[in-house]
């Protein structure tokens, strides 16, 4: 029973690392750029939803809706300021420029909502369900169900629309996808809009589930280390490495010796990139030179 | 605008190339030996500081610049170098053998870290020498019995002979010595064929290697010598800080240190210094800064990185090639002076995947 417990906590853990890793993916997919930026982008919806539903007292089912938005939005606005400068750089200044606007948007954060953890009052917070000895937090519930139908959603999505298709092309091949047609650049602005929007539902998830201070972006270093497990580039990728390094994490916290738990994302990244670097789902190639 | 004629092919390897760099070389040089007879103690304290991350900016820059391995946890080194000479120094051992050992102790772990990120280029290798940094950091907390845990450990004064090198001015001597050989270290290392070995490497490492450069040693010997000039910074951080602790190691010094590189100009050697003059007294910056401004804006916690990382966002979308970079441009502008354009310094992108992917 104790074990079944553990996987439940470990699937909903990981899970909040998927949709990380899955913003990462979505961003490296279609523009080649790798945006370290991502988990302070979950905090910033988290924050967002704080102020929807526990400031203004709007109801929820209006909130979530809200903050996606505007989580998109502020996506776009990181894109046009920020990214699309750097289109055709290297992937390291890329990488380090989205460091730099993780410390920025820590310390933003802090400004505007202070340094106290704050909670977010959603309306499931605090029930369980029972089967027989395992429990399960409906908050924890909420995040592997919308897990779940955003991952079946982005699917549909990718294969089916015509706009996610262009997607595709323009992340196969900038510049073929530009000459048949496809708006390389307003693609990328959408595919920010879209992996902002992620982060913003993985905030909302979580923030019930711990508490919500500026500093809750670093559990996007270990997304990073999920997204890598999975196969950079990887979406089914992302995730499976999320629950991995997710459910990973509660047995080395229960069986191993203190320390391993916070280690054992960083181990389990260090041992696949030895076995197997290209991860579980490669989708890297090799540079022509 | 000077016009050095060469008649030997010597020439072009020798470290100093005219009359001119004897002039500005040795006023500088002449300038931070005399420092202490002119400059306050407090600036000498800061400046011993900037040398210090000089050395870990040497040994980042061997790996980043030159060899174009992207390391996001040289903090690591850092943490190695201080605690190994720290953890010495307190067994009794004299204090330039413990630092000896701990830069030759750091160099072996860089080695060893070499072996795994052989097979990774790019942001993999950034990530999985984050994951190391992380580990360590770990490693540091909760191997208590011989780092001291979260509690840290003392540094005790380094004496030799009689003389403290702990005190302000011997240590300013000492740092700015070791800063100076591990330049000339370094300077050398570039133009023997082991440093165009690495330069080689970071332009392209399938045509390196089909010259017939070996990959795998020039990565190796890459990653230890810089994990061994980081160390041997971290072996004189340890007496800056003076107690040692697993927070003075964190992601966030790894970055401040990559920070650094990047900010004083990735691929030259000014910019270690420049990008460590910057990295060093910009706390100060700050700090004079925070009292000017109202306090409403001053009070910001987290102001400092939120600086930083602003810096670092400006430099990277408006001079990539850092301050150093910014220097050049403005010297050929007047070296050229009616003549400049500014196509000279047009940044080449790439728009293709496999002109990307490495």
């Amino acid at each position: 029973m104790e074990v079944l417990q553990l996987l439940i906590s470990g699937i909903s853990q990981g899970c909040v690392y998927g949709l990380i890793a899955l913003g990462f993916v979505l961003i490296y997919k279609a523009t080649e750029m790798v945006n370290f930026a991502q988990g302070d982008i979950m905090m910033l919806g988290a924050y967002v939803a704080i102020t929807f539903i526990a400031l203004w007292d709007w109801p929820f089912y209006w909130a979530v809706p809200a903050t996606i938005l505007v989580m998109a939005a502020f996506g776009v606005v990181v894109e046009r300021l920020l990214l699309r400068p750097m289109i055709g750089e290297p992937h390291f200044a890329v990488l380090m420029l989205t460091i730099g606007l993780g410390f920025v948007l820590r310390a933003l954060a802090g400004a505007i909502w202070g340094n106290e953890p704050r909670a977010l009052p959603m309306p499931y917070v605090g029930d369980v369900l029972r089967f027989g000895e395992v429990v399960i937090g409906y908050e924890n519930l909420a995040i592997i169900i919308g897990t779940a139908s955003l991952c079946l959603l982005m699917w549909v999505f990718f294969r089916f629309t015509r706009v996610g298709i262009a997607m595709q092309a323009a992340s196969q091949n900038q510049l073929a996808a530009f000459y048949v047609g496809i708006p390389v650049k307003r693609m990328f602005s959408l595919v920010w809009a879209l992996s902002a929007g992620i982060a913003g539902v993985a905030g909302i998830l979580t923030a019930p589930v711990s508490l919500v201070d500026p500093l809750i972006g670093f559990v996007g270093i270990k997304a990073f280390a999920a997204a890598i497990v999975g196969g950079f580039g990887s979406m089914p990728g992302a995730i499976i490495g999320g629950l991995l390094i997710g459910v990973t994490e509660q047995f080395a916290g229960l069986y191993l010796p203190p320390g391993f738990s916070d280690m054992s994302a960083y181990l389990l990244l260090l041992v696949m990139l030895v076995i197997r670097p290209q991860g579980l789902f490669a989708t890297m190639q090799k540079k022509k030179v | 605008m000077r016009f050095v004629r060469k008649t030997k092919y010597q020439q072009d390897i020798n470290l100093i190339q005219h009359s001119g760099h004897v002039l500005w070389y040795g006023l500088l040089l002449l300038a931070v030996f005399s420092a202490p007879l002119w400059l306050d103690r407090f600036l000498l304290g800061e400046f011993t500081y900037v040398f210090i991350y000089a050395i870990a900016g040497l040994g980042l820059m061997v790996l980043v610049g030159y060899t174009g391995l992207v390391s996001l946890g040289h903090a690591a080194f850092l943490a190695i170098g201080a605690y190994v000479h720290a953890y010495l120094l307190n067994q009794g051992l004299p204090f330039p053998v413990t630092m000896l050992i701990a830069s030759l102790f750091s160099a072996f772990v860089g080695a060893m870290i070499a072996i795994p990120a052989l097979r990774m280029t790019g942001i993999y290798l950034a990530v999985a020498t984050l994951a190391f940094a992380v580990i360590v950091e770990q490693v540091l907390v909760h191997w208590s019995s011989v780092t001291g845990g979260f509690r840290g450990m003392a540094v005790p004064r380094a004496e030799l002979g009689g003389v403290d090198f702990s005190s302000p001015v011997v240590f300013y001597f000492l740092s700015l010595t070791l800063l100076l050989g591990s330049m000339i270290l370094v300077m050398n290392l570039l133009r023997s064929p082991a440093g165009r070995a690495m330069t080689a490497v970071r332009d392209s490492e399938t045509s390196a290697e089909s010259m017939g450069i070996h990959i795998a040693r020039t990565k190796t010997l890459a990653f230890a010598l810089s994990a061994g000039f980081t160390g041997l910074a971290g072996a004189l951080f340890a007496h800056r800080l003076t107690y040692l602790a697993p927070d003075a190691f964190t992601i966030i010094t790894s970055i401040q240190l990559l920070l650094m590189v990047v900010v004083g100009g990735l691929g030259s050697l000014h910019g270690v210094i420049y990008g460590a003059i910057f990295i060093g007294l910009l706390p100060q910056g700050i700090a004079i800064l925070r009292d000017t401004v109202p306090p409403a804006i001053a009070q910001i916690p987290g102001l400092e990185p939120a600086i930083f990382g602003l810096i670092l966002i400006l430099f990277l979308i408006y001079e990539p090639l850092g301050i150093y970079g910014r220097w050049r441009k403005v010297r050929l502008f007047f070296e050229e002076f009616p003549l400049y354009r500014k196509a000279t310094h047009k940044r080449q992108k790439s728009f293709l995947r496999t002109e990307r992917l490495q």
